[in-house]
Formats: C-alpha cells, sequence, structure tokens
C-alpha cells in the first residue's frame, strides 16, 4: 500500500474534476448577497476563504489517497441547485413519523432551512441552550438573542475547527451554509434526555443541495446527547453536505449521534470535527442505513490531557448503496485514549469503506488508540476495502488494530436452524446480533432505543436475501495490515 | 411403525462419499447406540440426519414416523422432532441464551399450533431444567455458549434437549472432553428423558457413556456402513478387542 497522506503530494492530484456545474457559483453570490446587511465581519470573510479554496480545489477525485474508494463524478457533475426558503410546504403529519421518543427537544430544518412551526422546543431542560445558528446571529447583529439562546460564544467557536484547508467539503459547506443548529450545554448541566436535530430533504421534483451546519457547546463538566439525524421526503436526489463542530470543555461527557436514512438517490456528506478539552470523554455514533453515496468523516482531536473519545459506528448497505467511512483520530496530547468500533454490513452490489486514520503528534505520549472494524458481505457483488492508518510521532504509544471480512457462517445458520427456527429469521436474528454490538455502547436509554429500532427494522430487509457461506470457505480473514508513516 | 427407519444411506461430503449404505430401524423407547472408529461416518449420520445442507444425500431414503425425513429443511426436522445434541456446540455471540431457547421452543410450538410462551411463562421452567443439570444461573442471559466451559456447552445442548422434548434425539459424542463428574450429570439428563415415546440415538466413541445409558442395540460403524449390530454385550466386546477387530470383522464380509 502507498503512503500517500502527506500534504503537498495530494496538491496536484486533487485537480478539480472536469464540467463542475456552476450551480455551486450561483449559490455563493446569491447568499453573500442576501447575507450582506446580517453577517458579521468575521463571519463573512470565513465564507470568502472558505469558496477560495473550494473554488481553488474542487471535488476530490479517486488519486486523492483520502477519496481513493469513492468516486465522486456522479455528484460532481449533478447540478444541485440551492433551494429557495419556504418554497416546499411539509407538514407536521409528515414529520410525525421522525420523532424521537424521549427527546429533550427536536429542531426541524427542511432544505437547510429552520422550521420552526414543525420544531419541538417547549420545556427545554435547565442548562440547555438551543436555536438556529442563523438566529442566533442575527440576533447577536441586532444585540438582542432569542429566547433560550445567546449568540455570544459563536465567533470564538464557528469555523475554528472544521479544516476548510484540507477537506473541500468542509470548505464548501463553511462557504454556503445557511442555517443550522447551535446548542450550548451550560457547565455543569446534566441533560437525561437527548436533543434531536431532524434535517429533512424535500425536493418536490428539484434537485437541491443544503449544507447543514451545526455547532455544539458543550461547557466544562456538562453532560448532553444529541441526535443529528438526515431523513429524505420524496425520491428526488438531494445533496446534504454537513459540518458540526463539538467543542468539548474540561470533563465534558458527551454522545453524539449521525443517523443516515435518506432516500437511495440521496448524496450525503457528513463531517463531524471534535474538540476534546483536558478529561473529556466524547462518543460518536454514526448509524448509516441509507443513502446513495454517503461519506462520514468523523475527527476528534484529543487537544487536553486524559481525554477520551469513542468511535462506534454501524454501516448497512443493500442494492448499489455506497458508505465511506473515514476516521481521523489525532491523540495531540499525553494520557488519551481512543476506541473505534464500526461494523459493516453490505449485500446486493453495495460497497462500504473504512479508513481509519490515527496520527499520534510529538507530545502525545501514553496514548492508548484501538481500532476495530467488522465486516459481513451477504453477496458476491457486495465489496468492502479497509485501511488501517497508523502515523506516530511519539515513543511511548500503544496502538491495536483489527480488521475482519466475513460471510453469516453456515454453522451457526445450521445450529439455529436445527432447534427449529426458520431460515429467514435464523439469517436476521444473526445479522442483527452483528449490528447490534454498535448498541451495547450506547449509553442514553432514548437515543439507544431510537438506533434499536431503525437497526432492526433494515436488518428484517436484509434478511429476507438468502446467502451463505459453505462451511468450508474461510468464514473470517484476516486483512491488511498497519501502514506507518514515521 | 418404526420412529426411524434408514434404508441404505449414501452421503457425501465435497464429493467424497462417507455413507455408504446405511441400514438402521429405531422403535420408539428405544436407545440405540452408534460406535466406530473416527472417520467411520458417525457424524455424518447424525448431520445428515439434522439435514445439515453441506453434506449431500446421495442414495437411499429416511423416514421419521413415515415421513420422508430427507425432504425436510433442518427447521422442518426440528419442528418434526428430530434434535442434535452438537458434539462441538456452535457459539453465537450476541444471542441470550434462554432468548434462543425460548424462541425455539415457540417456533416448535407455533408449526404445531400451540400458543408461544412468553418470558413470565418460559422461565421457572426453563430455570427448573437448569437445576436438574446444575447449571449456573449466570448463563441465563450469557450469549449461546460463548465463553463456556467444554462442560457447560454439553450440558447446555441437553438443557436444550429437554426442553424442546424431541421425538428422536441424537446425541453425537456427547462424552467427548466431558469429566466423570459432568458425565454423569450429561447421562442423568438424558436418561430422565427415556420415555415410550421418544427414540435416541447415541454416537460415541467409548463404551464408558454406555455405562451410563444403557443401550437397547448397539451398532458399530465402519467405513460408512453398519458393520455389527447386537446387545449391550457388543459394546464391551468392542472395548476388549478394540475397533481393529470390528474392521476387520467387516473387510471379511464386504
Amino acid at each position: 500500500m502507498t503512503s500517500a497522506s502527506n500534504e503537498g503530494g495530494s496538491e496536484k492530484e486533487m485537480a478539480t474534476v472536469t464540467g463542475r456545474p456552476n450551480t455551486y457559483l450561483e449559490a455563493y453570490g446569491e447568499l453573500i448577497a442576501e447575507r450582506q446587511e446580517r453577517d458579521p465581519v468575521w463571519l463573512r470573510q470565513l465564507r470568502e476563504d472558505a469558496w477560495t479554496r473550494f473554488d481553488a480545489k474542487g471535488f476530490p477525485t479517486t488519486h486523492d489517497e483520502d477519496w481513493r474508494f469513492t468516486n465522486l463524478a456522479s455528484l460532481a457533475k449533478s447540478p444541485f441547485r440551492r433551494p429557495v426558503k419556504g418554497s416546499i410546504a411539509v407538514s407536521a403529519r409528515e414529520i410525525e413519523a421522525f420523532r424521537v421518543a424521549g427527546a429533550a427537544c427536536q429542531l426541524v430544518f427542511v432544505n437547510g432551512h429552520f422550521a420552526p412551526e414543525l420544531s419541538e422546543l417547549s420545556g427545554l431542560p435547565k442548562g440547555l441552550e438551543i436555536c438556529s445558528l442563523v438566529a442566533a446571529i442575527d440576533c447577536g447583529m441586532v444585540g438582542v438573542a432569542p429566547e433560550g439562546c445567546a449568540s455570544d460564544g459563536i465567533e470564538q467557536h464557528l469555523g475554528r475547527y472544521a479544516d476548510i484547508r484540507r477537506d473541500v467539503f468542509a470548505a464548501l459547506n463553511s462557504a454556503l451554509w445557511e442555517d443550522g443548529a447551535y446548542v450550548r450545554i451550560r457547565r455543569g448541566s446534566d441533560l437525561a434526555q437527548p436533543v434531536h436535530l431532524l434535517y429533512v430533504s424535500a425536493g418536490a421534483g428539484e434537485e437541491i443541495m443544503t449544507h447543514p451546519r451545526t455547532l455544539i457547546v458543550a461547557e466544562p463538566a456538562s453532560h448532553a446527547a444529541v441526535i443529528e439525524d438526515y431523513v429524505s421526503l420524496g425520491s428526488e436526489a438531494a445533496f446534504s453536505n454537513a459540518v458540526t463542530e463539538l467543542v468539548a470543555g474540561q470533563d465534558a461527557v458527551v454522545s453524539h449521534y449521525l443517523v443516515e436514512r435518506e432516500n437511495l438517490s440521496a448524496f450525503n456528506v457528513s463531517t463531524l470535527r471534535l474538540e476534546q478539552a483536558r478529561g473529556s470523554n466524547l462518543s460518536s455514533h454514526s448509524i448509516l442505513l441509507g443513502g446513495g453515496l454517503v461519506r462520514n468523516n468523523v475527527h476528534p482531536v484529543l487537544s487536553g490531557d486524559g481525554a477520551e473519545c469513542l468511535i462506534n459506528g454501524l454501516f448497512v448497505g443493500a442494492g448499489s448503496q455506497h458508505l465511506d467511512n473515514y476516521m481521523l483520530v489525532e491523540h495531540a496530547q499525553p494520557q488519551c485514549g481512543s476506541r473505534q468500533f464500526y461494523n459493516g454490513i453490505l449485500d446486493g452490489s453495495a460497497r462500504g469503506v473504512f479508513h481509519g486514520r490515527i496520527v499520534v503528534h510529538k507530545d502525545a505520549q501514553k496514548t492508548d488508540a484501538k481500532q476495530t472494524n467488522r465486516n459481513l458481505l451477504l453477496s458476491d457483488n457486495a465489496r468492502i476495502d479497509t485501511k488501517p492508518q497508523l502515523e506516530i510521532y511519539a515513543d511511548d504509544v500503544k496502538c491495536t488494530h483489527g480488521a475482519t471480512i466475513g460471510q453469516i457462517e453456515e454453522e451457526q445458520l445450521f445450529y439455529l436452524r436445527s432447534r427449529g427456527i426458520d431460515e429467514v429469521s435464523a439469517r436476521n436474528t444473526l445479522l442483527y446480533a452483528f449490528a447490534a454490538e454498535c448498541l451495547d455502547r450506547m449509553h442514553e436509554p432514548a437515543a439507544r432505543e431510537f438506533a434499536e429500532g431503525l437497526i432492526r427494522e433494515r436488518i428484517a430487509e436484509l434478511a429476507r436475501n438468502r446467502r451463505t457461506a459453505s462451511s468450508a470457505a474461510a468464514t473470517e480473514e484476516e486483512v491488511q495490515q498497519w501502514e506507518e508513516v514515521r | 411403525m418404526a420412529l426411524l427407519e434408514i434404508q441404505d444411506l449414501h452421503a457425501s461430503v465435497g464429493g467424497h462419499e462417507i455413507l455408504k449404505g446405511v441400514n438402521l430401524t429405531v422403535k420408539a423407547g428405544e436407545v440405540h447406540s452408534i460406535m466406530g472408529p473416527n472417520g467411520s461416518g458417525k457424524s455424518t449420520l447424525a448431520a445428515v440426519l439434522a439435514r445439515r445442507e453441506t453434506y449431500e444425500v446421495t442414495g437411499g431414503r429416511v423416514l421419521l414416523d413415515g415421513k420422508d425425513l430427507l425432504e425436510m429443511k433442518p427447521e422442518d426436522a426440528a419442528r418434526e422432532g428430530v434434535f442434535l445434541a452438537f458434539q462441538y456446540p456452535v457459539e453465537i455471540p450476541g444471542i441470550g441464551n434462554a432468548y434462543f431457547l425460548r424462541s425455539a421452543l415457540n417456533a416448535i410450538r407455533k408449526s404445531r399450533g400451540e400458543d408461544e410462551l412468553d418470558a413470565m411463562d418460559f422461565l421457572p421452567f426453563y430455570k427448573e431444567r437448569m437445576k436438574l443439570l446444575e447449571m449456573d444461573d449466570k448463563l441465563i442471559n450469557r450469549s449461546v455458549n460463548e465463553g463456556f466451559s467444554g462442560g457447560e456447552k454439553k450440558r447446555n445442548e441437553i438443557l436444550q434437549m429437554s426442553v424442546l422434548q424431541p421425538r428422536l434425539a441424537i446425541l453425537d459424542e456427547t462424552d467427548s472432553g466431558l469429566d466423570i463428574d459432568a458425565l454423569r450429570i450429561v447421562a442423568q439428563g438424558v436418561n430422565a428423558m427415556r420415555s415410550p415415546d421418544r427414540g435416541f440415538l447415541v454416537i460415541t466413541h467409548y463404551q464408558r457413556l454406555l455405562d451410563y445409558i444403557p443401550p437397547d442395540v448397539v451398532h458399530v460403524l465402519v467405513d460408512g456402513k453398519i458393520a455389527r449390530s447386537g446387545g449391550p454385550e457388543l459394546a464391551l466386546e468392542l472395548e476388549e478387542k478394540g475397533y481393529g477387530w470390528a474392521e476387520a470383522d467387516a473387510a471379511l464380509h464386504a
């Protein structure tokens, strides 16, 4: 395997895909004009820098090492349009199906715009401040914060962590975002119930793009869970390019859940950037069940001593779904721990990618990093590319990894059937047990139950597809070695 | 009508013929022991009867209560009353032991038009059976066979058998790897289930198990065929003379 992980070398390779439609430039022009009076100077500057970056680099190609397994040609050539605010009417009844039982509140965004009439924000728990990001900024400009929300702190954090230099999609989002959620959990607050952020794409005949932007500020010693949930109404292709920055203060404990359940034509690029202060403990749970082409970037930076990070995920693909998971874990300070567990199930001609990159910086002694990626392939045409990658610049570290690719074991299937359980149920049981491993790592009951319901439903669909490994075939094989860059 | 009737059964694994014409009849209420050297086809016979699909039947027929067993899928055979206690019980991570067994029992009950049992009905019954087999309560919610000791796995098989109440129980080398205490407990579990309605095929390499589970009939399987059949005294004779004797005997009659 080649080691092309340095910036300089890849610059040239990230050539613009020829024929990129100019809908991005149009969107940028319109947005700048609309926001001119309302965006503060720092934000205008951020948009401009980000746009310049995107414009110069364009979409990456498979020559870029970070995008080696994911071809973006179909995304790059589609003329996704900026949706007109309020052009699509979505009823409360349509949203009802997407509620999370036991959530503290629900913020609903339709085509990237905050929909207060569909949101549920009554009776917010103490210590939680939440509002639309653009509302917080607009009110900050005129000096009045909306109820339950303060705009101070936005400038301090927004755009400080997502890397617009390295990541073109973060740049595109930073230039074109129109709204998203601003969540602040006050110092020492313990929220028992999760916050639900629902991002709905409703094209109604148009291929639209949205660039949701979320900022979560967890103050020291706070405790909370946030569910970010992407859904579709209708079957049109849509492009959601989301960026979330989650900043955790000292000793904060926060779980982030990403749920991707859009339609099978959807393009979804989600970037979660976690910034961790000393002693903070963050969990990223990703549940990818829908979407046509999905890229899930999770990028924690452990920048305080003793911070802990759990990266937990499940991706389930069938048909021609392409689910790409790109993990970049940066250990910047000593005594931090990170654990990655990703399980993938792929059927039909679905393709999955797990790219787990761990960077241990010079000062990050006593780092303890663990990574596990296990995959089940249910058909001959399904494919997984799994690539662990380790870059160590410290000398006292412990890093382990393991990746396996297997099939449903004939032996287990026979065992269940020999007890009277029919084949479909037996397959369902085994697939579900494999998928459900991620649930054991979720510690917020409402979020866990929500995830469990979604996974159960998706697995039942897959179980109807028959395919077993013969007992003679190797059921699990160890794949790939660490790629080490020192 | 016999409970199990095997006529000229031929079976292959991966194109290699293992069973070369097995004939065997088990009546309800009987315990038959099948003994034989390694590689003689004992486990293949067990797997074929439990309808494992990786074993290909190339000839003969098998009737269970007069029904064509070879037409059945594994789950159908189980629902008709076939139970195989595995030589190597399979670990199933992520599925609780009690949950699994209740699902199996309910699948069988449902196929017979009986009501399914909920956890409240099932658990007392299950725990009582566990007690008989001297099994630890901590195994109730553990994943099926995962992290179980060898003896716990074998006892778990007998536990499943005692809950599912099969018509034909096949024990595939259930004694292998068991110490004397565990063997005694397993044998007690089996003996408690002997009944005029039920037949047993007890597959073993050693005579020792038969001291605890006395058979009505002993068969010696050699190179894919029954070489000899007889009463319990045949097991003792084998123990004394070794399988070489039975093999030579089979060659003589071939």
